[in-house]
């Protein structure tokens, strides 16, 4: 691999010289400049009939990998076609490192399949895998159901610094967030109202429907989405790693069990998290909504009074039961789909996209479900 | 540049994590074609060494040389060519998990060089079977074996025929026989390619079965005990913390 002057394209000829056909190589074969594809000559020397096939290097310049690759074609297909492939022509570190790469012969079976994603539906594969997923998770939910049943028994290897540590997490790191989020939407429900209201004069009843939307609805409903894409993403993606890093294996090879030991710290302190969080949107959302009807000559006392009024014990209730709820929902799908989660970094991306997004599915569904429920109860 | 001219000058480097010193005023050179060894006990800071010369990390003071360029002085372009010469592989493989063996090894190739998809996947082809993986193309990294990964790992630092190849603890987590064929591949790689090897281990069996070149990181001292040919070292060395080190490769056995 000497240093030439100036670079020369490569070439490659097949001449026949007697028995054998030699192939005359030239110029320089480097992977940066490419070269030729070659397809021809290739098929030239098995179909030309020759024994031996030898190569003359004489005009040969600079050379890396770019000419092994053609030889090492060349070699299979010469093995195929019975023909000799003599290198002593070649390069000495050139045969070296043919010699090298045909020393460990090709492997015969055929890879696993990866069919492409509309196959799979088509063949509906992703339907069934679908199906199994919720089998799957009801299994899981049981599992989750049996370990609370032993940690009240006091038996459960759940540790109090865990449930702590995801609280702390969970609840004061994602303050800010919620706070944003529930001053703005509550803005937002005010606006929304005094379009409405101020039609009929009716400004100041933008309390109620700010207080009760907050406190009802919106409340626990921006905290649980909120929550799903902060708390139920990570949660996720730290199984889903410790997954891929065995220590989840290790977890039950020490004989503990991972549902107890990583799953109810985390399912205990979100659903003790998000009732207390979303008391703090809904109060937060008020104060957004005061801030709009202050705007528009209703008078902090009115709004005070209003809201004082319209917000009773049995909604903010309701929204507290919708927290609940939410909360597990979201600790579910999360340590679910990190449990699950495959044994490579990809698998670790997949099981946070899973985790987000049926956290957030099931919580619309628990949501309407819970409105349908409050309707017929009359509450 | 031929063999046995200095291709890797360490000047006085101190490596540092915050305020904490991990080795000080190491100055050794590697040799073009040498089969380097970084060793030293578990925490010396080995892998920390193997980032400062890479470029993963920025000495406290010192540099690194290559062919007498120093890496730190070099700008933007400057590192991006010197980096284009070397082959990484990493502790555990390093391969991208959502690509196949083929796609992984294609990466540098589509990234580097003017070939078509036809050329690349012949290049690709070569180098799978130059590790020994020829028709392993269409496997994922999740599908093969440990010693395997690091065979895939080894084939994609050597898509672009690198001068300088690193190696972290390749025979790290692999069973006697597939670290034994990896120090093997390594040493049919230097004298086929002619590259020069960084390697760190602590593997004493790897040390004398391919190192020709040394250096020796103490965790006491926080600085280099001693530089040179293991085997030399072991009888030789001035510092009887190294030919202890050395010498328990006769009772060990492996
Ligand atoms: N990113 C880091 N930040 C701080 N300290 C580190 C970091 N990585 C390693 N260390 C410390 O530096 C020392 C050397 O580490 P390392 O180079 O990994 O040792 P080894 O010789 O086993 O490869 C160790 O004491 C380790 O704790
Ligand atoms: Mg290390």
């Amino acid at each position: 691999m000497s240093a030439a002057a100036a670079p020369r394209a490569a070439s490659c000829t097949l001449e026949r010289r007697g028995e054998r056909v030699v192939l005359v190589l030239a110029g320089d074969w480097l992977l940066a400049r490419g070269g030729p594809s070659a397809a021809g000559e290739l098929h030239d020397v098995t179909a030309s009939g020759a024994r031996e096939l030898g190569f003359d290097c004489t005009a040969l310049g600079d050379w890396d990998s770019l000419l092994v690759t053609l030889l090492h074609r060349l070699d299979a297909a010469c093995e195929q076609a019975g023909v000799t492939l003599l290198g002593d022509g070649l390069p000495e570190g050139a045969q070296r490192l043919l010699a090298l790469a045909g020393a460990v012969p090709r492997r015969g079976e055929a890879p696993p399949a990866h069919p492409v994603w509309w196959r799979r539906l088509l063949g509906g594969q992703i339907l069934a895998g679908a199906w199994r997923g919720l089998l799957d998770a009801l299994g899981f939910i049981g599992e989750i159901v049996l370990a609370c049943g032993r940690l009240l028994r006091g038996r459960a290897n759940t540790r109090a610094v865990d449930f702590f540590w995801f609280l702390q997490q969970t609840g004061p790191a994602a303050i800010g967030i919620v706070t944003l989020i529930s001053v703005l939407v509550g803005m937002i429900l005010a606006y929304l109202g005094s379009v409405q209201l101020r039609q009929f004069g009716a400004q100041v009843y933008v309390a109620d429907l700010v207080g009760i939307g907050m406190v009802r609805e919106m409340g626990a409903l921006m905290t649980g989405v909120i929550m799903a894409g902060r708390t139920g993403a990570a949660f996720a993606a730290q199984l889903g790693t410790m997954q891929t890093r065995e220590e989840i294996d290790a977890v039950r090879t020490l004989g503990i069990d991972p549902t107890e030991f990583l799953v109810l710290p985390r399912l205990l302190a979100l659903v003790l998290v998000m009732p207390l969080l979303t008391l703090y949107s809904g109060v937060l959302g008020m104060c957004g909504g005061a801030l709009v009807a202050l705007g528009m000559d209703v008078s902090w006392t009115q709004y005070l009074n209003e809201t004082r009024n319209a917000v009773t014990l049995a909604h903010i209730m309701t929204g507290e039961a919708k927290a609940v709820a939410f909360g597990v929902v979201i600790a579910v799908a999360g340590c679910h789909a990190g449990m699950r989660c495959g044994r490579s970094s990809e698998a670790v991306g997949k099981a946070t996209t899973r985790a987000v997004v049926s956290a957030i599915v099931w919580l619309i569904v628990a949501d309407a479900a819970f409105n349908i429920l409050y309707q017929r109860l009359g509450i | 540049m031929r063999t046995g001219d200095p291709h890797i000058e360490v000047r006085g480097l101190t490596m540092r994590y915050g305020a904490r010193v991990i080795q000080r005023d190491l100055e050794f050179t590697v040799n073009r074609g040498d089969v380097f060894v970084i060793m030293g006990g578990s925490g010396c800071g080995k892998s920390t060494l193997l980032k400062h010369m890479i470029g993963l990390l920025e000495p406290a003071t010192g540099e690194v040389l290559y062919d007498g360029v120093s890496f730190q002085r070099a700008g933007a372009a400057g590192r991006d060519a010197l980096r284009r010469r070397w082959g990484i592989t990493y502790q555990s493989g390093g391969l991208f998990s959502a690509m196949t063996l083929a796609e992984n090894v294609a990466l540098p190739l589509q990234q580097y060089t003017p070939l078509d998809a036809a050329a690349i996947a012949d290049v690709v082809a070569y180098k799978l079977a130059l590790v020994g993986l020829a028709g392993f193309e269409d496997y994922y990294p999740s599908e093969i074996s440990g010693g395997m990964q690091k065979r895939a790992g080894l084939a994609r630092a050597i898509a672009l025929d690198p001068e300088i190849l690193f190696f972290d603890e390749p025979s790290a987590g692999l069973d006697p026989l597939s670290s034994r064929l990896l120090d093997e591949l390594i040493l049919h790689m230097r004298d086929a390619l002619g590259v020069t090897v960084v390697i760190v281990t602590h593997e004493l069996a790897s040390i004398f079965a391919i190192g020709n070149n040394s250096v020796y990181l103490d965790a006491e001292s926080r600085t280099m005990l001693d530089h040179g040919d293991p085997k030399e070292l072991r009888e030789r060395s001035r510092h009887e913390t190294v030919r202890r080190f050395l010498a328990r490769a006769g009772t060990e056995g492996t």
